[in-house]
């Protein structure tokens, strides 16, 4: 179960790469997006798969029954952060566009004015 | 008195919380922002006496017991970072009253800074790996607000760049903390040190240690992983690039240093060296680049790439001298480079230019910022009685002492570098002949220089009375050399 996870983690982090080093500005977005779903595989992966309960604690449920609660959680936090650090590029993607009419990073170039 | 570590990390962002009631009233904001990183500098100066006189100062978040936990520890390396950049942040908003403009300053710039200050706190004091991931997202996410506040075409572009950058990075940084989560089956820092240290060497912790580098590489902007900063850094306005300057490459080599000199520790002659090539690779790119400009934002811009070179010299060198010269020389950066920005800030503001060749003969109607300014160069390039040379003589006789002979050679010779680069712009700048400029009235001028005479008087204070502030460090290279002290005060006895 894990070599299929980590089979599907790294198709994920290929497919961001491939997306992250294209032109558009959205492409890079969806990119980053795809990045961060595939490091969140990667924690549930290698914290272990082993544990077939979720971890509640309940009656008749022994130790070694639990999924390891902790990936979980640095996952919960880790969406979290991804989640509002997306919002924000995605906002900022749109004022780029709105002020420089371009989507496109390669024509992003060229000297600013001063501040 | 136990809860003193928290503080740095809870008090601007408490002041930057309330600080968002009252957007439009711009006395509450300036007044605010300034009280609340002059109340953290005073904090951290209390907690930087009482880690000299009582040792390391450890608090368990919620007294859950050590390895369990979140614990947040203050070294001396951390709590002597705390106190600088407490310190830079209240002299750059100082200087932002008069320098940012009204229309930035109403748009949370001081909340932005306080929650930056205390995300940067934050990472400096953490004893927790992932703790340590989720204060990088917090000063990382101010400073996007920071880098992009204002909206100019130029800062939009580079923020885009930096914000796509800094997610690449923090999805690099998750994935090797579960790497390192599957292999020693713990998140905290001591405890990561004790269970590595008895794996041994292997493999998969060397790859670990280069992961970590690369992630805290990129933040601090090493050769080849620096790309993002000169054009980021060119965009947002000077008192947000002072601070960027001072302090956000800081907390990349302070990581580097953290994890380099507690948790791999077991096979330094491969991750060592490899730290060792790529500050010299840095030193080596920086200097290209610091020569290469004649804009005077991008050749102090570049000179912030040289000194993370010769300050991960030193810890990759790893002994105690070269590791307290690079912690003597890292404050004297944070110093000297919010310095000089604010200078150039200065500088900016009488010519209205950034290109050296259309300025000139600025001396004689401008002979205390010509005066303080060559002095900071040469504090920075590190003439005896300033602050640069006691670091730097301190990590060239540490490479000498380790045996890296040419690659203290290096070093040494980024020094000229340094000074000629920085030269340049006095010798263009304020000598020649004149050259046409703005006549800023003389209240703005005077207003500009208050702080940065401040600074100034720190910066060449700590060159002259390092002698009072070298107990502190050698402390601080004490306990970075030897993790027992670090992992004795987290575990106790555990242990």
């Amino acid at each position: 179960m894990e070599i299929m996870m980590a089979i599907i983690a790294g198709f994920l982090f290929s497919a961001a790469t491939y997306l992250i080093l294209s032109k558009s500005l959205l492409r890079i977005i969806i990119g980053t997006g795809l990045l961060s779903h595939g490091t969140h595989l990667l924690l549930l992966t290698m914290g272990g798969l082993g544990g077939n309960k979720p971890p509640v604690v309940g009656e008749g449920v022994t130790v070694a029954d639990y999924a390891d609660p902790l990936p979980q959680a640095l996952i919960l936090t880790a969406i979290v952060i991804a989640f509002g650090v997306t919002a924000f590029a995605l906002v900022l993607a749109y004022r780029t566009y709105q002020e420089i009419g371009t989507d496109n990073m390669d024509h992003m170039k060229g000297r600013g004015e001063i501040d | 008195m136990i809860n003193l570590v928290v503080l740095p990390i809870i008090v601007p962002l408490l002041i930057g919380t309330v600080l968002l009631l009252f957007r439009n009233n711009l006395t509450v904001q300036r007044i605010g922002g300034i009280v609340g990183a002059l109340l953290t500098l005073v904090i951290s100066v209390v907690l930087l006496t009482k880690v000299y006189t009582d040792g390391i100062q450890v608090v368990t978040l919620g007294s859950w017991d050590a390895p369990f936990g979140i614990s947040l520890v203050s070294d001396m390396l951390s709590v002597l970072l705390v106190t600088s950049s407490s310190l830079i942040t209240f002299v750059v908003l100082w200087y932002s009253v008069y320098a940012l403009g009204e229309e930035r300053e109403r748009f949370f710039f001081y909340p932005a800074v306080l929650f930056m200050l205390s995300g940067i706190n934050g990472a400096f004091t953490t004893g927790d790996i992932f703790n340590l991931f989720v204060f990088f997202e917090v000063f990382l996410m101010a400073s996007y607000v920071l880098i992009a506040l204002g909206g100019k075409r130029i800062q939009l572009r580079e923020s885009m760049k930096y914000i796509i950058v800094n997610i690449v990075a923090a999805a690099l940084f998750v994935i090797t903390i579960g790497y390192i989560y599957s292999v020693a089956g713990t998140l905290n820092m001591a405890d990561l040190s004790v269970k590595l240290g008895e794996i041994g060497s292997m493999g998969v912790i060397s790859t670990i240690a280069i992961m970590f580098l690369v992630v805290f590489g990129i933040k601090a902007g090493i050769f080849p992983l620096y790309f993002w900063l000169p054009g980021a850094y060119y965009a947002p306005p000077l008192p947000v690039l002072a601070l960027f300057g001072a302090l956000l490459t800081k907390v990349g080599i302070y990581s580097i240093a953290r994890v380099y000199t507690l948790i791999f520790t077991t096979d330094v002659a491969f991750t060592h060296d490899i730290l060792m090539m790529l500050a010299i690779a840095t030193i080596i790119f920086g200097s290209i680049g610091a020569l290469a400009y004649m804009d005077i934002k991008k050749i102090i811009i570049y000179n912030i790439v040289i000194a993370v070179g010769v300050i991960l010299f030193g810890f990759a060198a790893f002994n105690t001298t070269a590791v307290t010269g690079a912690t003597l020389y890292l404050v004297h950066d944070m110093l000297v480079k919010a310095l000089l920005f604010l200078m150039i800030g200065v500088l900016i503001l009488i010519t209205g230019k950034t290109n050296l060749r259309e300025m000139g003969g600025l001396i004689r109607h401008y002979p205390t910022l010509g005066w303080t300014y060559l002095v900071a160069v040469f504090a920075l390039a590190g003439i005896p009685p300033l602050s640069g040379f006691a670091g730097k003589i301190l990590i060239i006789q540490g490479g000498l002492e380790g045996g890296f002979v040419w690659q203290s050679i290096v070093v040494a010779a980024s020094t000229m570098v340094v000074l000629l680069s920085a030269i340049r712009i006095f010798i263009y700048a304020f000598w020649g002949s004149e050259k046409p400029f703005q006549v800023p009235p003389k209240k703005t001028y005077s207003q500009y220089m208050a702080p940065v005479l401040v600074l100034f008087a720190l910066a060449v204070g700590y060159g002259l009375f390092i002698e009072f502030l070298t107990p502190y460090f050698l402390e601080a290279g004490r306990q970075l050399m030897d993790p027992s002290f670090y992992v004795n005060a987290v575990l106790g006895g555990n242990n």
